[in-house]
Formats: structure tokens, sequence, C-alpha cells
């Protein structure tokens, strides 16, 4: 009998390895489908740029002295950072789930902080992934200068950690894929395409204007443009204080639901 | 030596469903335990419970003296749990997988002897570098086996491992976890194969709707419930009244009787012999872990 042995080699080693292996596992799970969780994006933010420039380049008034190619190159990297971050979280909770595979990691000592990190910083650098390969391409048809490089890593990184958390929440709670590509179609998709990707919220009629200001898309879309140009919609200081602001309270609504076990443990 | 499993007054209710009512068990280091009952006794539930995948209603579980709900990161690094769903993650290959799960574990390179050694027990050594995909459904019941293997648990929970498997994965995986219990390690197994309990475990638990009927050595199970079986053969007949009690089961003209002692022989054969009844054939044979499972649960099942 060697129960003592055995116990000895389960203590506890390393508490750091845990969550470390869970977002590599979260990591090379998005980087084996390259091609669609990264490539496919990248291809679909240069069709926008191509045809709305084409189409529309010098209809359109946006801030003075910022040709319309160049004004929509940081709003469509934008969109795609946050799109993707929430994809990346979301589609790999709701996956586990439906296949049910996701009991490998409850039943290990993760612990609920843990846990969230690890599917955070996964979503992050999907991310910021698929936002520096657009601007890569993007580099090759456009002209663009950044003003506060600081300002555009701040709100790349908070805009990912935000929609990251929002897509485990919408992981945690949802059952099924159709539930699941509900909250992409309603939730993601409108407030994304209406945040002012494809124009300045000064073109809009006084109560659009208005509405604008409740949609938490526009203020990292136009605080990341912000850092672009030196100039924006609003000042950057607000953008980033909503944008954190609602990262908090989302990032404490996640682990709290994690912590209760609510959908995950019965 | 704390035991390997404590149990203590278990509840569990789903809404009005009172899943478990008040199981009490203890497992003591080293054992070979088989939980045994019919489907929706509460088995699965316990387990569930056990692993904090299911929180009790009431009541405690500790592994190795650590509480599965307060001290959680310690109770589950101490188990391994092979769950009853074939389930799996398609991403990546055997060793991926198995290497990930030994990782949330806190356990990295140094573990990989112990990987080598699940994957040659488990027949799963020249599947290492196949997508879990790409597996049969034997292969991928092995892998499952395999990740709760991974980082080297001293207790092991084996939730129905061999439901749908074929003989050979059986005998491979018996001989495995074998031994692994002569190593040391804890086995709870949950199964329907009752000869598997029997052939494997010192000890056995009998559930029936969320309670537990019958825990004991298998030995004095078998010896406490049936000691003999007499299958008698006798056609189209009405038994005498006397003898119906000991009748367990009949099937064209085949009579079975659950017999406790030898006189017990005597005793049918002449009430038979009073009513006129010819005996066409007699098989006389030990009562196996079916025959308690039967007397104490098959009546609700």
């Amino acid at each position: 009998m060697n129960n003592a042995k055995l116990t000895n080699i389960s203590g506890m080693s390393n508490s750091f390895r845990g969550p470390w292996t869970l977002l590599k596992k979260e990591l090379l799970r998005f980087w084996r489908v390259a091609f669609q969780t990264v490539a496919a994006p990248v291809i679909t933010a240069l069709l926008y740029l191509l045809i709305f420039a084409h189409v529309l380049a010098g209809h359109v008034q946006v801030y003075n002295g910022v040709p319309y190619t160049e004004f929509l190159v940081p709003g469509l990297i934008m969109m795609s950072v946050l799109q993707n971050a929430f994809a990346n979280s979301s589609s790999s909770l709701i996956q586990s789930k439906v296949m049910g595979n996701l009991v490998f990691v409850l039943l290990t000592p993760l612990t609920h902080f843990q846990f969230f990190a690890a599917f955070l910083c996964a979503a992050i650098i999907r991310g910021l992934v698929v936002g520096l390969c657009i601007y890569l391409v993007a580099f090759c048809f456009v002209d663009i200068h950044i003003a506060n490089p600081l300002l555009v890593v701040a709100f790349a990184f908070l805009g990912s950690a935000l929609l990251g958390t929002f897509g485990i929440i919408a992981g945690i709670w949802a059952d099924r894929f159709d539930q699941m590509a509900a909250f992409q179609n309603f939730i993601i998709m409108p407030l994304s395409f209406l945040s002012g990707v494809f124009y300045s919220i000064h073109s809009l009629p006084p109560f659009w204007q208005k509405m604008s200001h409740f949609n938490p898309f526009f203020y990292m879309i136009d605080g990341f443009r912000y850092g672009f140009f030196g100039k924006g919609d609003i000042s950057p200081l607000i953008s980033l204080s909503v944008v954190g602001g609602a990262f908090l309270v989302l990032a404490l609504i996640t682990l709290k639901m994690l912590k209760s076990g609510y959908k995950l443990r019965a | 030596m704390n035991p390997a499993i404590k149990i203590n007054g278990i509840h569990k209710s789903f809404g009005n469903l009172h899943a478990l009512k008040g199981i009490d068990l203890t497992i003591e280091q080293g054992e070979f335990f088989a939980l045994l009952g019919p489907n929706g006794a509460g088995k699965s539930t316990l387990i569930s419970i056990l692993a904090g995948l299911i929180k009790p209603t009431a009541g405690d579980i500790s592994v190795m003296g650590f509480d599965v709900v307060n001290q959680y990161q310690q109770a589950r690094q101490l188990l391994g749990v092979v769950p009853q769903e074939l389930v799996f993650d398609p991403f990546f290959n055997v060793r991926e997988m198995l290497r990930f799960q030994a990782g949330y574990f806190g356990r990295g390179k140094e573990n990989d002897a112990w990987v080598d050694e699940i994957l040659e027990g488990l027949g799963l050594a020249d599947k290492a570098h196949t997508n879990m995909r790409k597996l049969s459904g034997g292969m991928k019941r092995r892998a499952l086996i395999a990740q709760a293997l991974a980082h080297k648990p001293p207790v092991i929970v084996l939730d129905e491992p061999t439901a749908g498997v074929d003989v050979e994965l059986r005998q491979m995986l018996w001989e495995f976890i074998k031994k692994l219990n002569r190593e040391g390690h804890t086995i709870i197994l949950t199964t329907h194969y009752l000869e598997e309990a029997e052939a494997l475990c010192s000890r056995v638990g009998m559930m029936k709707q969320g309670e537990i009927v019958a825990l004991d050595s298998t030995a004095n199970l078998l010896n406490k419930f049936a000691g003999k079986k007499l299958r008698l053969t006798l056609g189209d007949v009405s038994l005498p009244n006397n003898i119906q009690s000991l009748l367990r089961h009949q099937e064209k003209g085949i009579f079975t009787f659950a017999l406790t002692d030898m006189a017990q022989i005597e005793f049918v054969l002449s009430a038979l012999k009073a009513a006129d009844i010819r005996v066409l054939d007699m098989h006389l044979s030990e009562a196996d872990l079916e025959d308690v499972f039967l007397s104490l649960v098959g009546k609700a099942s």
C-alpha cells in the first residue's frame, strides 16, 4: 500500500499551471481552425472596406480633413475585435456544453476566478490577433497613421475584454445553438452596426445621436478611432470610463454566476 | 487514516423529486467498492455530488478528509471521475487531451511517464496521436477513462465504465483497474453488470429509490440473501402452495428456487412428489449477486 505516496504526488504542485493549461487549450482551439476564426473575419472586414469605401467615399461627410476610407478602417478593426472576442468565449462554452465535454473542466480544482481568467484571456487574444491582422492587411491599401497608440491599445484590450466577458455570460446562459445565434443576431450585430462603424454620429438626426449614447459599442468604436485620429465624437476619457465600468460590472456578474455554478453545476 | 470517501446524510431534491434520501456511506482507502442499483436509484446523482457537479440539498461528502464543497480544490485533486456519458473534445488528439487534463490539476511534463502508462494500460498507445473525433466508440470510452486517470488520483470513480463495451476492452480495463487497486488506489464502481461487481469488488452497496438498501462485503451479501439456486424443469404444472414462497423465477416450465440451506432441497422435492409432479431436469448452483440484487431491488425495477 503506498497511499501516502499517492496523496503526496497529488498535492497542490502548481496553482498557476491549471489556469494556464485552460488558456493554452482555448488558444489552440481557435488556432487549430484559424482559417475560420482569423482568416474569415479578416476577409469580411476587407470586403466591407473595399465596398463601402468605393461606394461611399466622397458621399459621406465624417470628421474634417479625414478621408472616409481612412475613417472606416479603425471602426472595422474594432468591430471585428469585439465580434471575435465575443465569438471566442461564447462558442467555446456553448460547444463544450452541447458536446458535454465541459465536464472535464468542471471536475478539476480550477477556481471560478481561474476559469474566468482563462476564457477571458483567450477571448482578448483572439480579438487582438484578428484586429492586428486586419490592421496589417488594411495597411497595404490605406495610408493609416496612429495619433495615440496607447489609446488604441487600451480600447482594443478593454473592448475585447468586455465582449469576451459578455461571451462567457452568453455561453453559460445559452443551452442551445439557436439561443446563442439569437445573442449574435439580436444583440451583437445591431449594436455593432449602429455604433458608428460606418458613420460619425454627428451626421445622425439629434434623436438618434442621443440614442447612440446608450450603445456601449459606440464608446468602444469612438474611443478606438480617437486613438487613430486624435479626434472623435466624444472625449476618449468618457469612453474609457464607460467601457472600463461596463467591463467591471459584467466581470462581477460573470464571477458571481461562475461561483454559484449557475447553469453549470445543478 | 481518513476514509477515501465519507458520505454523511446526503439528501438531494430536484423539485418534488427526492432523489437521495439520506445516504450514509464510508469507503476506506484501498477498497474496491461497487455501487449497484437499477436506473433511477440515485447512483449517478450521488457520484455527481461527490464530483462537485451537483450540490447536495443537505449533508456532506469528504474525499480523504476534504469536504467536496468547502475544500473542493483539495478534494478534486484526490478524485478521478469517469463520466457515464461518452463525451469528448473534437479539437484535440488523445495525448493532447490527457496532457491538458493533467495540466488542469497542476501537472506538467513530469507527468508524461504516467500518461504513457495509462495509454499502454488501456490499449491506447497506438491511438495517442489520433484525433478524438476519429476514435471508435470503444476507443472513445478508453480515452474517457484515461482522462479521469490523467492526474493520478488516489480515489477513482467509474460510473458505468463498461456500458456498451466489448469483452476485450472490459478484460483489459479490469486488469488495469485491478493493478491500480493493488498499487493503493481506491476504486468505486457503478455497474449494471453484476458479475463484474462480484468478480472485482470486495464490498457492495445496493441502492434503491434514493436509499442504500444493502451494504456488506460481497461474500456476506451472497451468503445472507441466497445460499443456493435450484433450477427445476417441471413442464406446465402449478406448484404446491407450501413451496411458492421459495420461487424466484418461472419461465417456460423452468422454475428457479432460492434456497438458504441445503435442507430446503429435500423439502422442495418432497412437496413436488406429494403433488405428483415429475422433475424432468435439475440444476443446483451458487447464488450470485444478481439473485441478491433481484431479491432486494428487483421488484421495484
